[in-house]
């Protein structure tokens, strides 16, 4: 059965509340949207219902951080991020101090909200912060792991959370380390380098590939920054091609990183499939998603493209 | 609350004012008028009001402070000497390469600095931060946040007072340097001083007015706090204040200085050059 990403993270930060006494939870009134509400219901005096200000909530939550708490900043990603990416700068970056941003509702699939409401940029921003660590879960098991560690990862970090139902991609017993990736499937003709909800994806074009008789190995990166550059360089290296996947723009997301690191280490052609240069737009989450050409299908026309089997 | 010392909190007001004229004149330019304006305050601040160690910098039980306005770095930083948070003549060093005192308060590099600000208007957000903190862990320090009356036209700080307001946030302080010019312009415009006190009180938090140059008022007016509410003390100054050629003038926001102001403006604050 597949968990909807916000309900594992809202459950798992309950959890956390009762282990960590300093941890703190704001919200800019989406608590029951995004699933942070839960944990207000039992820690109601760590609980800071900020109203719709997430400039300010940056701010309290740095304020807080100076003070010896592990505050948990939530938002839809689109406002967590740019609304208020100034004070993330300055407030928080800049001094270094451990807020930890989560941003939901990230990528395309916003419940039929449009561009205002969709998160195509975040990831780009916020990797190109000096400090901040960026982490984008591949399934409910992930996201609950990294919501459980959050006080545990130093300095300010970015968790980007997804609204709906993703199915599971991280193998039975794994543990999620901050930094590191991890190979899902192995293979030798291309490599499909994920993340976010992207990484279920990759694996269905994979188990697709195969039948064509292509070896598509799958490396999951659920920490964008900081890269785990050795995975990267070493599942490139024994391949003749990579192509990365993220719900997010091909400008300044996973792609970037991975082009950047193999373009210094190992070069050789890089493909990226996620949302071209535009903004997000409603409609049904898996026409959307179709329609601008982030799904398994187009991952799997990318890699046929790539290594010149036919397709595009 | 003991009585405030006067004469010792006017002689630290006026070496602040020294330090920062010498700084600038170090330094070429600097931002002059609203560091002068702030004197009084910040020798109230450190030589009167706050509950802190200056030989332990992260004491977790002290008051905390922040300069919202972190544009007068200058005058911090000479308070912050003067308290003995480092030797004041570590302030000729300001803005140099690898320096502890950076053009902006940085709480990374600066003993005594509580929070990095210099993007105006997010210092009182931090400072209902630190005030829930206390109520949260059950501490008793206050926090004490220091405005512009330019940067409260910026949105964020008008978030922060509603919510403290609605927070009722008792452990909360923010006193603001109303000197009446921004870069460019008067303030006024934007807050008319008939209209701003109750726009601050329409927000939930108790307003004292004081001559921000009068030492005794400002610490009279700092040391009761408000019944159930945060504290506004507006403190009602003069832009450059203590030097005849500045006061008032917007052009001395930030501003190079020769060595033959410098001299004048020494001279006025009664001190050799």
């Amino acid at each position: 059965m597949t968990v909807a990403m916000r309900d594992a993270y809202g459950e798992a930060l309950a959890q956390l509340g009762g282990l960590r006494p300093d941890v703190v939870v704001l919200d800019a009134d989406l608590g029951n949207s995004v699933r942070c509400d839960g944990f207000g219901r039992l820690y109601s005096d760590r609980y800071i219902q900020v109203g719709i200000a997430e400039q300010n909530m940056v701010g309290v939550a740095a304020g807080l951080a100076a003070c010896g708490l592990v505050p948990v900043v939530n938002s839809f990603a689109a406002f967590a991020v740019c609304r208020a990416l100034d004070q993330i700068r300055v407030s928080v970056c800049q001094t270094g101090l451990p807020v930890k941003v989560v941003g939901s509702y990230s990528g395309l699939a916003v419940s039929k909200g449009g561009s205002t409401h969709a998160s195509v940029e975040d990831i780009a921003v916020m990797r190109a912060l000096p400090g901040m660590t960026v982490i984008v879960p591949g399934d409910a098991e992930e996201a609950a792991q990294v919501t459980r560690m959050l006080p545990d990862i130093p300095g300010p970090v970015y968790l980007r959370l997804y609204r709906n139902a993703v199915p599971p991609v991280v193998p039975a017993g794994y543990r999620f380390r901050p930094g590191k990736a991890v190979l899902l499937r192995p293979g030798t003709d291309v490599a499909i380098v994920s993340t976010g909800t992207m990484t279920a994806r990759a694996l269905e074009a994979a188990g697709r590939l195969a039948g064509r008789g292509v070896g598509a190995a799958v490396l999951h990166v659920p920490t964008v920054k900081p890269l785990d550059e050795e995975a990267v360089v070493d599942v490139a290296a024994r391949c003749r091609a990579v192509v990365t996947a993220e719900e997010h723009s091909v400008i300044g997301g996973l792609g970037a990183a991975v082009a950047e690191c193999l373009g210094e280490r190992h070069p050789m052609p890089v493909h990226r499939v996620g949302v071209p240069d535009r903004f997000g737009e409603s409609g049904p989450d898996d026409e959307l998603l179709a329609h601008l050409g982030v799904d398994e299908a187009a991952i799997e026309r990318r890699v046929l493209a790539a290594l010149g089997e036919g397709g595009g | 609350m003991t009585a405030p010392d006067v004469p010792l909190l006017t002689e630290i007001a006026k070496r602040i004012r020294v330090h920062v004229i010498r700084t600038v004149l170090r330094l070429g330019s600097g931002h002059l008028g609203g560091s002068l304006s702030a004197a009084e305050i910040l020798s109230v601040l450190y030589f009167h009001t706050l509950r802190i160690r200056p030989e332990e910098p992260d004491w977790p039980g002290r008051d905390r402070f922040i300069l919202s306005k972190g544009h007068a770095a200058l005058a911090y930083y000479a308070a912050l000497a003067e308290r003995g948070y480092f030797p004041p003549d570590e302030l000729a060093g300001f803005g140099a390469l690898g320096s502890r005192l950076q053009g902006h308060p940085d709480m990374r590099r600066t003993p005594g600095v509580d929070m990095s600000t210099g993007s105006l208007g997010q210092g009182l957000s931090a400072g209902v931060g630190m005030a829930l903190a206390a109520r949260i862990r059950g501490e008793g320090w206050r926090t004490y946040v220091l405005l512009g009356d330019g940067e409260i036209q910026e949105g964020q700080v008008w978030e922060a007072a509603m919510l403290a307001g609605e927070l009722r946030l008792t452990g909360l302080t923010a006193i603001l340097d109303f000197n009446r010019l921004s870069q460019t312009r008067s303030t006024t415009g934007a807050h008319p001083p008939d209209l701003l006190p109750g726009r601050w009180r329409g927000f939930g938090w108790e307003v004292r007015e004081v001559d921000g140059h009068d030492v005794s008022a400002l610490a009279a007016a700092l040391d009761r706090p408000a019944d159930g509410r945060p504290l506004l003390v507006v403190a009602h100054t003069v832009k450059g204040r203590g030097v005849s050629f500045m006061e008032g003038r917007p052009e001395w926001h930030s501003h190079p200085l020769t060595r033959e102001q410098a001299e004048q403006a020494l001279a006025e604050l009664g001190v050799r050059p």
